[in-house]
């Protein structure tokens, strides 16, 4: 199981910022190890950010995002204390669920 | 019999047809790629499978740094002031698997999302934007020093 992820939520007038920083090798497949052997592809594939109850951001990675994703956006209709959870899926099936609250 | 094994093919084969429909738009609602689209190697791929040529709109930006010291870590964005912004994509056109990640905007989020990507070398990256079911696109150049992509 990988590392948590660092999620921040703030809110500024009616706009959430989630900042999300996931733990995550992200290798595209095409690196070769010191010995020229081609590193397995591993990295993020879906992401998916709820809120309330509400879908507020789908992504879709692929090997090209940089290792330890960070990920910004914004949102409308959240509250205070209200939780913002984050799901990622990566291509070896692996997924992983961190939430925190609206702050 | 033969003529009823004939019919039974006819009906399975249509309504075969009918599902394979019906699973077509139920995914092209949802978003117009799927994973096999990050493994197209050329520009022109991409835009194909996020759906054709889009048009060059200054309504939308790419956020990203004139020159990236590491290529491993460069901080893009994307925002789009067009209205019913639905999808936003991010490409970069010299990467071995140029379309980098793709996101879909429910209503009441932002189209304005930030993340990091890698770049091989330097080259252009390119924001497409869906509004109203039409492509519109923007794009900067990056040069990067120390490329990215291992080798």
């Amino acid at each position: 199981m990988a590392d948590p992820m660092r999620i921040r939520a703030a809110l500024a007038g009616d706009e959430t910022t989630v900042r999300v920083l996931m733990s995550h090798p992200m290798e595209p497949g095409t690196r070769k190890d010191a010995a020229g052997a081609l590193i397995p592809a591993h990295f993020i594939k879906d992401v998916e950010a709820t809120s309330a109850g509400k879908t507020v951001l789908k992504a879709m990675f692929s090997g090209s995002v940089s290792q330890n994703p960070f990920l910004s956006f914004k949102f409308k209709g959240g509250a205070k204390g209200d939780k913002v959870v984050v799901k990622w899926t990566d291509s070896k099936g692996d997924s992983r669920t961190d939430e925190a609250a609206i702050a | 019999m033969n003529s009823s094994r004939r019919t039974a093919i006819k009906s399975t084969g249509a309504f075969a047809s009918l599902i394979a429909l019906g699973l077509v738009t139920q995914s092209q609602a949802q978003a117009a790629v799927d994973h096999a689209s990050f493994q197209v190697k050329t520009l022109e791929d991409a835009l194909k499978a996020i759906g054709g040529t889009a048009a060059a709109s200054d309504q939308v930006s790419v956020v990203s740094p004139d020159i990236a010291e590491n290529g491993a870590v460069v901080p893009v964005g994307a925002t789009s002031k067009l209205p019913n912004t639905t999808e936003m994509y991010l490409i970069v056109e010299k990467n071995p698997t140029p379309l980098s990640c793709a996101f879909m905007i429910p209503a009441g989020t932002a189209a304005d999302v930030q993340t990091r990507l890698k770049m091989g070398q330097s080259t252009n990256v390119v924001a497409v934007v869906k509004a109203d079911g039409k492509l519109f696109s923007a794009s900067k150049e990056t040069k990067v020093t120390l490329g990215g992509c291992g080798g």
